[in-house]
Protein backbone atom coordinates (compact mmCIF):
# COMPACT_ATOMS: atom_id res chain seq x y z
CA UNK A 1 0.00 0.00 0.00
CA UNK A 2 2.74 2.45 0.92
CA UNK A 3 4.50 1.91 -2.40
CA UNK A 4 1.28 2.64 -4.31
CA UNK A 5 0.59 5.80 -2.28
CA UNK A 6 4.18 6.96 -2.77
CA UNK A 7 4.13 6.17 -6.51
CA UNK A 8 1.23 8.58 -6.94
CA UNK A 9 3.08 11.27 -4.93
CA UNK A 10 6.47 11.27 -6.61
CA UNK A 11 7.74 12.08 -10.11
CA UNK A 12 6.69 9.33 -12.52
CA UNK A 13 10.12 7.94 -13.31
CA UNK A 14 11.17 7.40 -9.68
CA UNK A 15 11.81 3.89 -8.48
CA UNK A 16 9.56 3.21 -5.47
CA UNK A 17 10.85 0.06 -3.79
CA UNK A 18 11.91 -0.73 -0.22
CA UNK A 19 15.20 1.00 0.50
CA UNK A 20 14.97 3.52 -2.34
CA UNK A 21 14.94 7.21 -1.51
CA UNK A 22 12.29 9.32 -3.19
CA UNK A 23 11.06 12.89 -3.16
CA UNK A 24 7.57 12.65 -1.72
CA UNK A 25 4.88 15.23 -2.53
CA UNK A 26 2.91 16.14 0.56
CA UNK A 27 -0.78 16.97 0.31
CA UNK A 28 -0.70 18.61 3.76
CA UNK A 29 2.11 19.83 6.01
CA UNK A 30 1.35 20.96 9.53
CA UNK A 31 2.84 21.93 12.87
CA UNK A 32 1.37 22.00 16.35
CA UNK A 33 1.94 24.16 19.41
CA UNK A 34 4.88 21.99 20.42
CA UNK A 35 7.61 22.46 17.76
CA UNK A 36 5.51 25.03 15.89
CA UNK A 37 7.59 27.92 17.16
CA UNK A 38 10.76 26.00 16.24
CA UNK A 39 9.37 25.47 12.74
CA UNK A 40 8.75 29.21 12.42
CA UNK A 41 12.24 29.93 13.71
CA UNK A 42 13.84 27.52 11.25
CA UNK A 43 11.71 28.89 8.43
CA UNK A 44 12.69 32.50 9.16
CA UNK A 45 16.37 31.61 9.52
CA UNK A 46 16.56 29.79 6.21
CA UNK A 47 13.87 31.40 4.06
CA UNK A 48 13.29 34.84 5.59
CA UNK A 49 9.92 36.31 4.56
CA UNK A 50 9.46 34.10 1.51
CA UNK A 51 5.92 32.72 1.15
CA UNK A 52 5.18 29.05 1.87
CA UNK A 53 4.81 26.74 -1.12
CA UNK A 54 1.02 26.59 -0.76
CA UNK A 55 -0.81 28.26 2.09
CA UNK A 56 -3.92 26.14 1.47
CA UNK A 57 -1.92 22.98 2.18
CA UNK A 58 -0.20 24.35 5.29
CA UNK A 59 -1.77 24.36 8.75
CA UNK A 60 -1.15 24.77 12.44
CA UNK A 61 -3.05 22.60 14.91
CA UNK A 62 -2.74 23.53 18.57
CA UNK A 63 -3.55 20.57 20.76
CA UNK A 64 -0.96 19.97 23.49
CA UNK A 65 -1.18 22.79 26.00
CA UNK A 66 -4.63 24.19 25.24
CA UNK A 67 -5.44 26.78 26.32
CA UNK A 68 -1.86 27.43 27.46
CA UNK A 69 -1.30 26.81 31.15
CA UNK A 70 2.16 28.33 31.13
CA UNK A 71 3.75 31.44 29.65
CA UNK A 72 6.37 29.75 27.41
CA UNK A 73 3.61 27.83 25.56
CA UNK A 74 1.46 30.95 25.35
CA UNK A 75 4.42 32.71 23.76
CA UNK A 76 5.10 29.89 21.32
CA UNK A 77 1.46 29.70 20.25
CA UNK A 78 1.39 33.43 19.66
CA UNK A 79 4.59 33.21 17.56
CA UNK A 80 2.82 30.64 15.35
CA UNK A 81 -0.41 32.66 15.17
CA UNK A 82 1.34 35.87 14.17
CA UNK A 83 3.44 34.14 11.53
CA UNK A 84 0.40 32.26 10.22
CA UNK A 85 -1.48 35.54 9.79
CA UNK A 86 1.44 37.01 7.86
CA UNK A 87 1.56 33.95 5.62
CA UNK A 88 -2.22 33.50 5.29
CA UNK A 89 -1.97 30.03 6.83
CA UNK A 90 -4.93 28.61 8.77
CA UNK A 91 -4.63 27.85 12.48
CA UNK A 92 -6.84 25.26 14.16
CA UNK A 93 -6.48 27.00 17.48
CA UNK A 94 -6.63 25.93 21.13
CA UNK A 95 -10.36 25.16 20.94
CA UNK A 96 -10.14 22.61 18.10
CA UNK A 97 -8.69 19.43 19.64
CA UNK A 98 -6.10 16.86 18.56
CA UNK A 99 -4.66 17.81 15.17
CA UNK A 100 -4.66 14.32 13.65
CA UNK A 101 -8.34 13.88 14.55
CA UNK A 102 -9.23 17.36 13.31
CA UNK A 103 -7.48 16.41 10.04
CA UNK A 104 -9.83 13.44 9.61
CA UNK A 105 -12.96 15.34 10.62
CA UNK A 106 -12.12 18.30 8.37
CA UNK A 107 -11.25 16.10 5.41
CA UNK A 108 -7.63 17.30 5.31
CA UNK A 109 -6.47 13.67 5.33
CA UNK A 110 -8.25 10.93 3.38
CA UNK A 111 -7.53 7.49 1.92
CA UNK A 112 -4.48 7.61 -0.33
CA UNK A 113 -3.35 11.11 0.71
CA UNK A 114 -0.04 12.20 2.30
CA UNK A 115 0.17 14.31 5.46
CA UNK A 116 3.13 15.34 7.66
CA UNK A 117 3.42 17.32 10.86
CA UNK A 118 5.26 17.56 14.15
CA UNK A 119 3.03 15.00 15.92
CA UNK A 120 4.80 11.63 16.19
CA UNK A 121 1.42 9.89 16.18
CA UNK A 122 0.42 11.32 12.79
CA UNK A 123 0.85 7.82 11.40
CA UNK A 124 -2.57 7.38 13.03
CA UNK A 125 -3.84 8.43 9.59
CA UNK A 126 -3.04 4.88 8.47
CA UNK A 127 -6.46 4.22 10.09
CA UNK A 128 -8.06 5.48 6.87
CA UNK A 129 -5.34 4.21 4.54
CA UNK A 130 -3.59 7.60 4.32
CA UNK A 131 0.14 8.14 4.74
CA UNK A 132 0.78 10.28 7.83
CA UNK A 133 4.16 10.90 9.37
CA UNK A 134 5.53 12.83 12.33
CA UNK A 135 8.71 14.76 11.66
CA UNK A 136 11.04 17.16 13.42
CA UNK A 137 10.86 20.93 13.15
CA UNK A 138 13.61 21.28 10.53
CA UNK A 139 11.92 18.71 8.33
CA UNK A 140 8.57 20.48 8.63
CA UNK A 141 10.03 23.96 7.96
CA UNK A 142 11.54 22.46 4.80
CA UNK A 143 8.16 21.00 3.74
CA UNK A 144 6.40 24.33 4.38
CA UNK A 145 8.73 25.90 1.82
CA UNK A 146 9.02 23.09 -0.70
CA UNK A 147 5.87 20.97 -0.33
CA UNK A 148 7.93 17.81 -0.40
CA UNK A 149 10.61 15.88 1.46
CA UNK A 150 13.00 12.99 0.93
CA UNK A 151 11.79 9.65 2.23
CA UNK A 152 13.30 6.19 2.35
CA UNK A 153 10.65 3.71 1.24
CA UNK A 154 10.24 1.25 4.12
CA UNK A 155 9.69 -2.47 3.69
CA UNK A 156 6.15 -3.64 4.53
CA UNK A 157 5.19 -6.42 6.92
CA UNK A 158 1.80 -8.06 7.19
CA UNK A 159 -0.01 -8.58 10.48
CA UNK A 160 -2.89 -11.03 10.24
CA UNK A 161 -5.28 -11.12 13.18
CA UNK A 162 -7.13 -14.41 13.61
CA UNK A 163 -10.41 -14.71 15.52
CA UNK A 164 -13.09 -12.19 16.46
CA UNK A 165 -13.37 -9.60 19.20
CA UNK A 166 -15.83 -10.49 21.93
CA UNK A 167 -17.02 -8.16 24.75
CA UNK A 168 -15.70 -6.88 27.03
CA UNK A 169 -12.65 -6.77 24.74
CA UNK A 170 -12.38 -3.79 22.43
CA UNK A 171 -10.16 -2.50 19.67
CA UNK A 172 -7.73 -1.40 22.40
CA UNK A 173 -7.35 -4.97 23.67
CA UNK A 174 -6.77 -6.17 20.10
CA UNK A 175 -4.16 -3.41 19.74
CA UNK A 176 -2.46 -4.42 23.00
CA UNK A 177 -2.41 -8.04 21.82
CA UNK A 178 -0.63 -6.99 18.62
CA UNK A 179 1.75 -4.70 20.53
CA UNK A 180 2.55 -7.49 22.98
CA UNK A 181 3.25 -9.86 20.09
CA UNK A 182 5.47 -7.45 18.13
CA UNK A 183 7.19 -5.70 21.04
CA UNK A 184 8.62 -2.18 20.99
CA UNK A 185 10.78 -2.72 17.94
CA UNK A 186 8.94 -5.53 16.15
CA UNK A 187 8.06 -3.20 13.29
CA UNK A 188 11.16 -0.99 13.50
CA UNK A 189 11.59 0.98 10.30
CA UNK A 190 8.73 -0.82 8.58
CA UNK A 191 5.21 -0.18 7.34
CA UNK A 192 2.51 -2.58 8.52
CA UNK A 193 -0.66 -3.72 6.78
CA UNK A 194 -3.36 -5.21 9.02
CA UNK A 195 -5.67 -7.98 7.83
CA UNK A 196 -8.20 -10.44 9.22
CA UNK A 197 -11.92 -10.53 10.00
CA UNK A 198 -11.57 -8.65 13.30
CA UNK A 199 -9.68 -5.88 11.49
CA UNK A 200 -12.30 -5.62 8.75
CA UNK A 201 -14.99 -5.39 11.42
CA UNK A 202 -13.38 -2.43 13.20
CA UNK A 203 -15.25 0.87 13.06
CA UNK A 204 -13.30 4.08 12.41
CA UNK A 205 -12.56 4.79 16.11
CA UNK A 206 -11.26 1.21 16.48
CA UNK A 207 -9.03 1.65 13.43
CA UNK A 208 -7.71 4.88 14.91
CA UNK A 209 -6.86 3.08 18.16
CA UNK A 210 -4.92 0.37 16.33
CA UNK A 211 -3.08 2.72 13.96
CA UNK A 212 -2.14 5.06 16.82
CA UNK A 213 0.01 2.44 18.53
CA UNK A 214 2.18 1.54 15.55
CA UNK A 215 4.69 4.15 16.75
CA UNK A 216 5.02 2.10 19.96
CA UNK A 217 5.75 -0.99 17.81
CA UNK A 218 8.62 0.95 16.21
CA UNK A 219 6.75 1.17 12.90
CA UNK A 220 6.74 3.97 10.35
CA UNK A 221 3.01 3.53 9.79
CA UNK A 222 0.29 0.86 10.01
CA UNK A 223 -2.38 0.76 7.32
CA UNK A 224 -5.88 -0.55 7.84
CA UNK A 225 -7.31 -1.14 4.34
CA UNK A 226 -10.31 1.23 4.15
CA UNK A 227 -13.78 -0.25 4.59
CA UNK A 228 -16.81 1.11 2.75
CA UNK A 229 -17.76 2.97 5.97
CA UNK A 230 -14.34 4.67 6.04
CA UNK A 231 -14.51 5.58 2.33
CA UNK A 232 -17.99 7.05 2.78
CA UNK A 233 -16.82 9.07 5.82
CA UNK A 234 -13.90 10.46 3.79
CA UNK A 235 -16.09 11.29 0.78
CA UNK A 236 -18.52 13.12 3.02
CA UNK A 237 -15.81 15.06 4.89
CA UNK A 238 -13.78 16.03 1.83
CA UNK A 239 -16.60 16.47 -0.66
CA UNK A 240 -14.57 14.28 -3.04
CA UNK A 241 -16.88 11.59 -4.33
CA UNK A 242 -14.08 9.98 -6.33
CA UNK A 243 -12.16 8.71 -3.28
CA UNK A 244 -11.70 4.97 -3.78
CA UNK A 245 -8.89 4.04 -1.38
CA UNK A 246 -5.53 2.46 -2.10
CA UNK A 247 -5.17 -1.30 -1.59
CA UNK A 248 -2.30 -3.74 -1.89
CA UNK A 249 -2.00 -5.73 -5.11
CA UNK A 250 -2.98 -9.38 -4.88
CA UNK A 251 0.62 -10.54 -5.35
CA UNK A 252 2.27 -7.92 -3.12
CA UNK A 253 5.41 -9.06 -1.31
CA UNK A 254 6.01 -8.68 2.42
CA UNK A 255 9.21 -8.73 4.39
CA UNK A 256 7.48 -10.74 7.13
CA UNK A 257 4.02 -12.02 8.06
CA UNK A 258 3.03 -12.22 11.71
CA UNK A 259 -0.15 -13.89 12.91
CA UNK A 260 -1.85 -12.81 16.12
CA UNK A 261 -4.66 -14.99 17.41
CA UNK A 262 -7.31 -13.18 19.46
CA UNK A 263 -9.63 -16.14 19.93
CA UNK A 264 -10.65 -16.16 23.62
CA UNK A 265 -8.79 -12.89 24.17
CA UNK A 266 -9.07 -11.51 27.68
CA UNK A 267 -8.77 -7.80 28.57
CA UNK A 268 -5.16 -6.65 28.45
CA UNK A 269 -3.15 -3.90 30.12
CA UNK A 270 0.30 -2.43 29.43
CA UNK A 271 2.24 -2.16 32.68
CA UNK A 272 5.10 0.22 33.45
CA UNK A 273 7.70 0.85 32.12
CA UNK A 274 6.71 0.47 28.46
CA UNK A 275 3.66 0.18 26.19
CA UNK A 276 4.87 -3.22 24.99
CA UNK A 277 4.89 -4.68 28.53
CA UNK A 278 1.45 -6.20 27.98
CA UNK A 279 -0.25 -8.56 30.49
CA UNK A 280 -3.77 -9.84 31.11
CA UNK A 281 -5.59 -7.38 33.41
CA UNK A 282 -6.27 -10.37 35.69
CA UNK A 283 -2.54 -10.67 36.55
CA UNK A 284 -2.37 -7.17 38.06
CA UNK A 285 -5.96 -6.99 39.35
CA UNK A 286 -6.43 -5.75 42.92
CA UNK A 287 -3.79 -3.02 42.78
CA UNK A 288 -5.24 0.15 44.28
CA UNK A 289 -5.26 3.13 41.94
CA UNK A 290 -5.28 6.89 42.41
CA UNK A 291 -6.35 8.19 39.04
CA UNK A 292 -7.88 7.38 35.67
CA UNK A 293 -7.32 9.22 32.39
CA UNK A 294 -9.71 8.82 29.46
CA UNK A 295 -8.84 10.35 26.13
CA UNK A 296 -5.78 10.94 23.86
CA UNK A 297 -5.40 10.31 20.13
CA UNK A 298 -5.64 6.59 20.90
CA UNK A 299 -9.00 6.49 22.69
CA UNK A 300 -10.54 9.97 22.71
CA UNK A 301 -13.39 9.38 20.23
CA UNK A 302 -17.08 9.72 21.08
CA UNK A 303 -17.62 5.96 20.83
CA UNK A 304 -14.83 5.36 23.39
CA UNK A 305 -16.38 7.76 25.88
CA UNK A 306 -19.93 6.53 25.21
CA UNK A 307 -18.72 3.01 26.10
CA UNK A 308 -17.44 4.40 29.40
CA UNK A 309 -20.77 6.13 30.04
CA UNK A 310 -22.54 2.82 29.56
CA UNK A 311 -20.38 1.22 32.27
CA UNK A 312 -20.71 4.02 34.82
CA UNK A 313 -24.31 5.10 34.20
CA UNK A 314 -26.10 5.61 37.51
CA UNK A 315 -22.96 4.72 39.49
CA UNK A 316 -20.24 6.64 41.28
CA UNK A 317 -16.50 6.27 40.82
CA UNK A 318 -14.49 5.34 43.92
CA UNK A 319 -14.12 8.39 46.17
CA UNK A 320 -10.31 8.21 46.19
CA UNK A 321 -10.02 8.18 42.39
CA UNK A 322 -9.33 11.34 40.40
CA UNK A 323 -10.79 10.62 36.96
CA UNK A 324 -10.41 12.94 34.00
CA UNK A 325 -11.99 12.85 30.55
CA UNK A 326 -10.44 14.72 27.62
CA UNK A 327 -12.45 14.47 24.37
CA UNK A 328 -10.29 14.31 21.23
CA UNK A 329 -11.97 17.19 19.42
CA UNK A 330 -14.65 19.83 19.65
CA UNK A 331 -16.88 17.64 17.48
CA UNK A 332 -16.52 14.78 19.99
CA UNK A 333 -17.27 17.18 22.82
CA UNK A 334 -20.39 18.43 21.08
CA UNK A 335 -21.56 14.87 20.49
CA UNK A 336 -21.04 14.07 24.19
CA UNK A 337 -22.95 17.17 25.19
CA UNK A 338 -25.93 16.53 22.95
CA UNK A 339 -26.18 12.78 23.56
CA UNK A 340 -26.15 12.93 27.35
CA UNK A 341 -22.79 11.13 27.64
CA UNK A 342 -21.23 14.21 29.18
CA UNK A 343 -23.92 14.42 31.85
CA UNK A 344 -23.61 10.71 32.65
CA UNK A 345 -19.86 11.02 33.13
CA UNK A 346 -20.26 14.20 35.17
CA UNK A 347 -22.83 12.56 37.45
CA UNK A 348 -20.51 9.58 37.98
CA UNK A 349 -17.80 11.94 39.28
CA UNK A 350 -15.55 12.52 36.26
CA UNK A 351 -13.71 15.76 35.54
CA UNK A 352 -14.46 16.70 31.93
CA UNK A 353 -12.09 19.09 30.19
CA UNK A 354 -12.04 20.87 26.86
CA UNK A 355 -10.68 18.87 23.90
CA UNK A 356 -6.95 18.27 23.41
CA UNK A 357 -4.14 15.81 24.01
CA UNK A 358 -4.28 15.80 27.80
CA UNK A 359 -1.15 14.77 29.62
CA UNK A 360 1.05 13.49 26.82
CA UNK A 361 3.50 16.40 26.75
CA UNK A 362 3.04 17.89 30.18
CA UNK A 363 -0.16 19.18 28.62
CA UNK A 364 -3.03 20.94 30.25
CA UNK A 365 -3.89 18.07 32.61
CA UNK A 366 -3.21 14.45 33.45
CA UNK A 367 0.20 14.63 35.19
CA UNK A 368 1.08 12.05 37.86
CA UNK A 369 3.02 12.51 41.09
CA UNK A 370 5.57 10.23 42.79
CA UNK A 371 3.87 7.00 43.89
CA UNK A 372 0.63 7.72 42.03
CA UNK A 373 -0.96 4.76 40.26
CA UNK A 374 -2.72 5.81 37.08
CA UNK A 375 -4.86 3.83 34.62
CA UNK A 376 -4.91 5.58 31.27
CA UNK A 377 -6.26 5.11 27.75
CA UNK A 378 -3.33 7.12 26.44
CA UNK A 379 -0.56 5.56 24.36
CA UNK A 380 2.76 5.78 26.22
CA UNK A 381 3.78 4.92 29.77
CA UNK A 382 7.54 5.34 29.58
CA UNK A 383 9.12 6.35 32.91
CA UNK A 384 8.55 10.02 33.64
CA UNK A 385 6.48 10.56 30.51
CA UNK A 386 3.42 11.94 32.26
CA UNK A 387 5.06 12.51 35.62
CA UNK A 388 6.69 10.28 38.20
CA UNK A 389 3.74 7.94 38.80
CA UNK A 390 3.13 4.40 37.48
CA UNK A 391 0.91 4.50 34.41
CA UNK A 392 -1.00 1.44 33.15
CA UNK A 393 -2.51 1.55 29.65
CA UNK A 394 -5.86 -0.13 29.03
CA UNK A 395 -9.13 0.11 27.12
CA UNK A 396 -11.78 2.72 28.02
CA UNK A 397 -14.02 -0.07 29.35
CA UNK A 398 -11.28 -1.49 31.59
CA UNK A 399 -10.42 2.04 32.75
CA UNK A 400 -14.09 2.71 33.55
CA UNK A 401 -14.30 -0.42 35.72
CA UNK A 402 -11.07 0.55 37.45
CA UNK A 403 -12.51 3.99 38.22
CA UNK A 404 -15.63 2.44 39.77
CA UNK A 405 -13.75 -0.10 41.89
CA UNK A 406 -10.79 2.13 42.75
CA UNK A 407 -8.41 -0.67 41.84
CA UNK A 408 -7.22 -2.46 38.75
CA UNK A 409 -10.05 -4.77 37.90
CA UNK A 410 -11.15 -7.06 35.09
CA UNK A 411 -14.20 -5.58 33.35
CA UNK A 412 -17.41 -7.60 33.50
CA UNK A 413 -19.63 -8.18 30.47
CA UNK B 1 35.53 21.45 0.70
CA UNK B 2 34.57 17.96 1.78
CA UNK B 3 33.83 17.49 5.45
CA UNK B 4 35.90 14.95 7.37
CA UNK B 5 34.24 11.54 7.26
CA UNK B 6 36.50 9.93 9.85
CA UNK B 7 35.44 10.59 13.41
CA UNK B 8 37.37 9.79 16.56
CA UNK B 9 36.19 10.34 20.11
CA UNK B 10 35.84 9.16 23.67
CA UNK B 11 32.71 7.07 24.18
CA UNK B 12 29.92 7.14 26.75
CA UNK B 13 28.29 3.71 26.94
CA UNK B 14 24.70 4.21 28.09
CA UNK B 15 23.95 1.34 30.43
CA UNK B 16 20.86 0.75 32.56
CA UNK B 17 20.95 0.31 36.36
CA UNK B 18 21.67 -3.42 35.85
CA UNK B 19 24.72 -2.56 33.79
CA UNK B 20 23.12 -3.73 30.54
CA UNK B 21 23.24 -1.65 27.37
CA UNK B 22 20.16 0.61 27.41
CA UNK B 23 17.51 -0.30 24.79
CA UNK B 24 14.43 1.74 23.81
CA UNK B 25 15.75 5.06 25.11
CA UNK B 26 12.81 7.27 24.19
CA UNK B 27 12.79 10.97 23.42
CA UNK B 28 11.32 11.81 26.84
CA UNK B 29 14.39 10.25 28.45
CA UNK B 30 16.66 12.19 26.09
CA UNK B 31 14.90 15.55 26.26
CA UNK B 32 11.87 15.60 28.55
CA UNK B 33 8.59 17.11 27.42
CA UNK B 34 8.71 19.68 30.24
CA UNK B 35 11.43 21.54 28.28
CA UNK B 36 9.72 21.46 24.91
CA UNK B 37 8.96 25.18 24.93
CA UNK B 38 12.70 25.88 24.51
CA UNK B 39 13.60 27.02 21.00
CA UNK B 40 17.23 28.17 21.51
CA UNK B 41 19.62 25.29 20.72
CA UNK B 42 22.34 26.57 23.08
CA UNK B 43 19.92 26.17 26.02
CA UNK B 44 19.07 22.55 25.18
CA UNK B 45 22.39 20.87 26.00
CA UNK B 46 22.01 21.15 29.76
CA UNK B 47 18.91 18.87 29.72
CA UNK B 48 20.34 16.06 27.56
CA UNK B 49 19.49 12.64 29.08
CA UNK B 50 18.31 14.21 32.35
CA UNK B 51 15.29 11.85 32.46
CA UNK B 52 17.39 8.71 31.87
CA UNK B 53 17.93 6.75 35.04
CA UNK B 54 21.57 6.96 36.12
CA UNK B 55 22.50 9.56 33.48
CA UNK B 56 20.86 12.68 34.92
CA UNK B 57 24.25 14.46 35.07
CA UNK B 58 25.36 13.52 31.55
CA UNK B 59 25.34 17.15 30.37
CA UNK B 60 27.89 18.09 33.03
CA UNK B 61 30.19 15.17 32.20
CA UNK B 62 30.14 15.17 28.40
CA UNK B 63 32.85 16.98 26.46
CA UNK B 64 32.74 18.27 22.88
CA UNK B 65 33.87 15.51 20.51
CA UNK B 66 32.52 12.67 22.67
CA UNK B 67 30.54 9.80 21.13
CA UNK B 68 27.38 8.31 22.67
CA UNK B 69 26.82 4.53 22.48
CA UNK B 70 23.39 2.93 23.13
CA UNK B 71 21.36 -0.20 22.36
CA UNK B 72 18.32 -0.91 20.23
CA UNK B 73 15.70 1.63 19.08
CA UNK B 74 17.52 4.73 20.35
CA UNK B 75 15.30 7.82 20.10
CA UNK B 76 11.98 5.95 20.07
CA UNK B 77 8.85 7.97 20.62
CA UNK B 78 8.15 11.56 19.75
CA UNK B 79 9.22 13.70 16.81
CA UNK B 80 10.95 16.37 18.86
CA UNK B 81 14.00 17.82 17.14
CA UNK B 82 15.35 18.88 20.54
CA UNK B 83 16.32 15.26 21.23
CA UNK B 84 18.89 15.68 18.45
CA UNK B 85 19.67 19.37 18.99
CA UNK B 86 20.57 18.84 22.66
CA UNK B 87 23.49 16.58 21.65
CA UNK B 88 24.63 19.05 19.01
CA UNK B 89 24.53 21.79 21.65
CA UNK B 90 26.96 19.71 23.74
CA UNK B 91 29.22 19.15 20.74
CA UNK B 92 28.63 15.38 20.70
CA UNK B 93 30.43 14.08 17.60
CA UNK B 94 28.26 11.06 16.84
CA UNK B 95 25.71 8.61 18.23
CA UNK B 96 26.25 4.90 17.74
CA UNK B 97 23.41 2.47 18.45
CA UNK B 98 22.29 -0.96 17.36
CA UNK B 99 19.23 0.72 15.78
CA UNK B 100 17.35 4.02 15.89
CA UNK B 101 13.73 5.15 16.09
CA UNK B 102 12.53 6.10 12.60
CA UNK B 103 11.74 9.77 13.21
CA UNK B 104 14.87 10.23 15.30
CA UNK B 105 16.96 8.87 12.46
CA UNK B 106 15.48 11.41 10.03
CA UNK B 107 15.91 14.29 12.47
CA UNK B 108 19.56 13.44 13.05
CA UNK B 109 20.27 13.05 9.34
CA UNK B 110 18.53 16.36 8.57
CA UNK B 111 20.56 18.15 11.25
CA UNK B 112 23.83 16.69 10.03
CA UNK B 113 24.46 14.85 13.33
CA UNK B 114 26.28 11.61 12.46
CA UNK B 115 24.33 8.60 13.66
CA UNK B 116 25.71 5.17 13.01
CA UNK B 117 23.92 1.82 13.23
CA UNK B 118 26.04 -1.06 14.46
CA UNK B 119 23.97 -4.23 13.97
CA UNK B 120 25.88 -6.51 16.36
CA UNK B 121 26.33 -3.92 19.08
CA UNK B 122 24.22 -5.73 21.71
CA UNK B 123 26.02 -9.00 21.08
CA UNK B 124 29.40 -7.32 21.58
CA UNK B 125 28.30 -4.81 24.25
CA UNK B 126 30.81 -6.24 26.73
CA UNK B 127 33.70 -4.95 24.61
CA UNK B 128 32.64 -1.31 24.99
CA UNK B 129 33.51 0.68 28.07
CA UNK B 130 32.96 4.34 28.85
CA UNK B 131 36.18 6.22 28.22
CA UNK B 132 37.33 3.95 25.37
CA UNK B 133 38.32 5.57 22.12
CA UNK B 134 36.26 4.82 19.01
CA UNK B 135 37.27 5.71 15.49
CA UNK B 136 34.77 5.43 12.65
CA UNK B 137 34.73 5.91 8.92
CA UNK B 138 31.26 7.21 8.06
CA UNK B 139 31.77 6.34 4.40
CA UNK B 140 32.65 2.68 4.83
CA UNK B 141 31.14 1.94 8.23
CA UNK B 142 34.44 0.61 9.56
CA UNK B 143 34.87 1.20 13.28
CA UNK B 144 37.92 0.58 15.47
CA UNK B 145 37.81 0.49 19.27
CA UNK B 146 40.97 1.52 21.15
CA UNK B 147 42.97 1.08 17.98
CA UNK B 148 42.60 -2.70 18.05
CA UNK B 149 39.11 -4.22 17.91
CA UNK B 150 37.22 -3.76 14.66
CA UNK B 151 33.49 -3.55 14.01
CA UNK B 152 31.46 -3.20 10.85
CA UNK B 153 28.77 -0.52 11.10
CA UNK B 154 26.30 0.45 8.39
CA UNK B 155 27.90 3.03 6.10
CA UNK B 156 26.10 6.34 5.58
CA UNK B 157 23.38 6.20 2.94
CA UNK B 158 23.80 8.51 -0.04
CA UNK B 159 21.20 11.04 1.16
CA UNK B 160 22.69 10.95 4.67
CA UNK B 161 26.15 11.73 3.29
CA UNK B 162 24.82 14.44 0.97
CA UNK B 163 23.00 16.21 3.81
CA UNK B 164 25.98 15.74 6.15
CA UNK B 165 28.29 17.27 3.56
CA UNK B 166 25.89 20.16 2.88
CA UNK B 167 25.58 20.80 6.64
CA UNK B 168 21.83 20.28 7.07
CA UNK B 169 18.61 19.68 5.15
CA UNK B 170 18.13 23.35 4.29
CA UNK B 171 21.57 23.74 2.76
CA UNK B 172 21.10 20.44 0.95
CA UNK B 173 17.72 21.54 -0.43
CA UNK B 174 19.19 24.80 -1.69
CA UNK B 175 22.15 23.00 -3.28
CA UNK B 176 19.70 20.91 -5.33
CA UNK B 177 18.14 24.03 -6.83
CA UNK B 178 21.45 25.53 -7.90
Amino acid sequence: MIEKIFQSHTPGDALVAPGSIIWLDLDVRSARDFAGANVVKNYRTHYGDAPVADKDKTFFTFDLVVPPSNIPYANNQQICRTWAREQGVRVYDVNAGIGSHVALEEGLAYPGSTFVGTDSHLNILGAVGAFGQGMGDQDIAFTFKTGKTWFEVPPTMKVVVRGDLEPPCTARDLTLAVLGALGSSGALGRAIEFYGPAIEALDLPGRITLASQVTEMGGIIGFVPPSEEVLEFARERTGRREIAGVYADAGAGYVETVEVDITDLEPLIACPPSPANVKPVREVAGRRIDSVFLGSCTNGRFEDLAAVAEVVKGKQIAPWVMATVVPATREVYQHMLRSGVLETLFDAGFIISNPGCGGCASGHLGMTGVGQVNVSTSNRNFPGKQGAGDTFLASPITAAWCALKGEITVPEV
Amino acid sequence: MEKETRIRGRIWVLTDPQGKLFDDIDTDMIFHNRYLHITAVDQMGQYALDNLQGWEDFAQKAQPGDIVVAGKNFGAGSSRQQAVDCFQALGIAAIVAESFGAIYKRNAINSGLPIVSLPDLSARAGEFETGDELEMDLRTGQAVLNGERTFQAEPFSQVQMDIYQAGNLFAYGKSLNE
